[in-house]
């Protein structure tokens, strides 16, 4: 597959492990941000080429994840109300909120439709137009210009049968609260590529700057991941704190200023809870006021409870990189992906679930 | 006729005239013809192997077949994993009020085609139709009965240390086809089902080259990882496969890329995984190539002890990692 096969090419895979392997020269821990890097570096059985001193941590950016069960809570109620059809991506079907799942309901007769676009939500607001469509807004900066278009779309069709239930988030303030936690111990930042596509390189300035983490944006193929974590090593090997660019092809200083904008014209800043971090002060998308008849918590009236993490689970330590998912009492236990507890198993891009379904 | 009405399953004269009109004229066999309660079969000598599936794929028309061939070659292959010849099937049809007549008799009319082309008769059948909305189009059933030969002896539990894995064919053609027309996602290039009997190429390999093959399976709904993984299970041994060695096409693979989906866990519908001894690996590789259903065999990897009842996948970049047996539906990512 062109474009995609240059990237796994194995002579060059193995070169640039045996380079990684001369650099790394002491026990190094780095933190990958995003879910399609673990998932990336397990699906290729990267971690058996890694050098053993080299300890990779995943971070919070896998967005089913991070979705706090207040939020799933919330979408299963409004999948239960009558006329309401939920749209939805795929991954989030079987994540557990505190007694259910949409798949769950589904089976109980509740209507959840799998879409591969938010745009498929207004498809099915107009071929349903007795029913009220709400598309689960999950997602990072990569995934929210795309529901920012859908709603603009829907007020120019005004279209009032469609709405969107926005949880989506962006990726900073995480980090930063992560940076400021005392237990957190890292020496680099694998920071995401999709993410960055939208937000430009710029946006993770300040990880260097005020707290002198080393990081390197890296893409998702072997090829990529291994040269970004080369990169990121010499950093830490030489002292520096910097932000580099390991996935030039796509992503730039600035972003994409378009999406940025289209993103600012929808959305506001709220606070919102993270699985596993708690509240994060402006880290959420809300859906502005001149917006709100396409906004599912003022249209139906949902109220997102506080609800406390599922006993037993450490995802949120998971999360936060302060252990591996094999430390945690209840995995492959009683927290398996058929029956998830923590939503770090039930995300095909979560830690857990990678870590069960590729590790011997 | 031109939809399916409660009346065509009442057993009435409206039953009679479908089976009259549909499905005596395409599937029509002496046996068949009697409309008794039961075919009867002549004695057979030698073991019978029997299966049976069901069969409710979405869409029920699909490019590369539909869900009539389906049923036909699925249980075929179901009884040819055993090494079994198969004899004849049942057909058992759900029908939902409304279904087009003319769908049907595509549907039936490729049943008979099907059947024909393996040889192996529709010999009892059944109808029953549900008041709209209380099944999805039709749902079929097929059930069938097969002769193993005294020799043949092709189980799970065959395997030995050792063995290769040899894949009749490239991977994922059905399940990515399915899946990319259901997300109504026009790929370019050519997907389609490789729906296909596999019993002649079974016999071929059971009669010119015997035991040889200790263990064969279908790896249908579910793919390739799950059928490795019960086979490990069951023999206690290690699957260990070669990434690059498994054929799969450049578009199937650009697709399941597309949509995050991983070959080794989407359906086949005429591919075999046969477990053979080491010695005679190529004899048996050789023979499949010859075949019409095997022209793309490709030896995918060997058992060995390493970690009794997992599947390992040593990964085209050169690393090695578990595959994981399957937890639910492959769900489609978000980003």
């Amino acid at each position: 597959m062109k474009y995609v096969d240059e990237f796994r090419d194995p002579e060059l895979v193995g070169s640039l492990a045996a380079e990684l392997d001369a650099v790394v020269s002491r026990p190094v821990r780095v933190m990958e941000v995003c879910g399609t890097h673990t998932m990336s570096i397990f699906r290729h059985g990267l971690r058996s080429l890694l050098p053993e001193e080299l300890q990779l941590i995943s971070g919070p950016g896998c967005p089913v994840c991070v979705t706090s069960a207040g939020h799933v809570d919330a979408f299963i109620s409004m999948a239960q109300l009558d006329n309401v059809i939920i749209a939805t991506f795929g991954d989030l079907i079987r994540v557990p909120g505190t007694h259910s799942s949409l798949d769950r309901v589904r089976a109980d007769g509740a209507r959840v439709e799998v879409v591969y676009s938010p745009m498929d939500g207004l498809t099915l607001a107009g071929s349903n137009p007795d029913k009220t469509v709400v598309f689960l807004g999950v997602g990072f900066e990569t995934t929210c210009p795309g529901i920012a278009a859908t709603i603009l779309e829907a007020s120019r069709r005004r279209l009032d049968n469609f709405c969107v239930f926005s949880a989506g988030k962006i990726m900073p303030p995480p980090l930063r609260a992560l940076m400021q936690d005392p237990e957190l111990s890292i020496d680099g930042l694998l920071c995401p590529g999709h993410v960055s596509i939208i937000t430009g390189t710029g946006a993770y300035r300040f990880l260097a700057d005020e707290f002198g983490i080393s990081c390197v944006v890296s893409g998702f193929e072997p090829t990529d991941v291994l040269r970004a974590l080369i990169m990121l090593v010499r950093q830490i090997n030489e002292g520096r704190a910097d932000v580099e660019n390991a996935y030039s092809r796509v992503v730039t200083e600035e972003g994409n200023k378009q999406a940025r904008a289209i993103l600012d014209t929808v959305f506001e800043l709220e606070d919102t809870p993270w699985r596993g971090l708690g509240v994060i002060a402006r880290s959420g998308f809300g859906i502005r006021e001149e917006f709100a008849p396409w906004d599912a918590v003022k249209k139906l009236d949902i109220i997102v409870q506080d609800v406390p993490e599922p006993k037993g689970c450490r995802c949120g330590d998971i999360l936060k990189g302060l252990c591996l998912p094999p430390d945690c009492p209840v995995y492959g236990k009683r927290c398996t992906p058929l029956n998830p507890i923590g939503p770090c198993m039930v995300s095909s891009e979560g830690t857990c679930a990678a870590y069960y379904k590729y590790t011997m | 006729m031109k939809t399916i009405l409660l009346d065509h399953g009442s057993g009435g004269r409206a039953s009679q005239e479908l089976i009259g009109e549909l499905f005596l004229r395409y599937l029509d066999n002496p046996i068949l013809h009697r409309l008794e309660d039961s075919a009867v079969l002549e004695s057979q000598t030698g073991r019978l192997a029997f299966s049976t599936d069901s069969y409710v794929v979405d869409p029920i028309f699909f490019p590369g077949g539909n869900i009539g061939e389906l049923a036909v070659n699925g249980t075929i292959n179901d009884l040819a994993m055993r090494g079994a010849n198969p004899l004849c099937l049942s057909l058992g049809l759900i029908l939902e009020e409304g279904l087009p007549v003319a769908d049907l008799e595509k549907i039936i009319a490729s049943i008979a085609e099907a059947t024909k082309a393996a040889g192996v008769p529709v010999v009892t059948g059944d109808t029953k139709v549900v008041p709209r909305g209380k099944a999805d189009k039709i749902f079929i059933n097929t059930s069938g009965i097969g002769v193993v030969e005294p020799d043949c002896e092709i189980t799970a539990d065959r395997a030995r240390e050792g063995d290769r894995i040899i894949l009749s064919g490239s991977l994922a053609d059905h399940g990515i086809t399915i899946l990319t027309r259901r997300a109504g996602l026009e790929v370019t290039g050519e997907l389609k089902s490789d729906t296909m009997a596999l019993h002649t190429l079974v016999g071929q390999l059971t009669r010119e080259l015997p035991g040889a093959v200790h263990t064969l399976r279908d790896p249908t709904r579910g793919g390739l990882a799950p059928s490795l993984s019960e086979i490990a299970a069951a023999a206690n041994l290690c699957m260990v496969l070669a990434e690059p060695a498994i054929p799969v096409r450049p578009t199937v693979a650009a697709a399941c890329e597309l949509m995050g989906l991983d070959p080794l866990y989407l359906a086949n519908e005429g591919k075999c995984v046969a477990l053979v001894a080491a010695e005679r690996a190529d004899e048996v590789l050789a023979l499949m190539r010859s075949t019409r259903e095997g022209s793309e065999a490709a030896i995918i990897g060997q058992v060995t002890a390493e970690y009794p009842g997992r599947v390992v996948l040593k990964t085209a970049i050169g690393g090695e990692r578990l595959v994981e047996p399957l937890s639910g539906e492959p769900l489609p990512r978000i980003c």
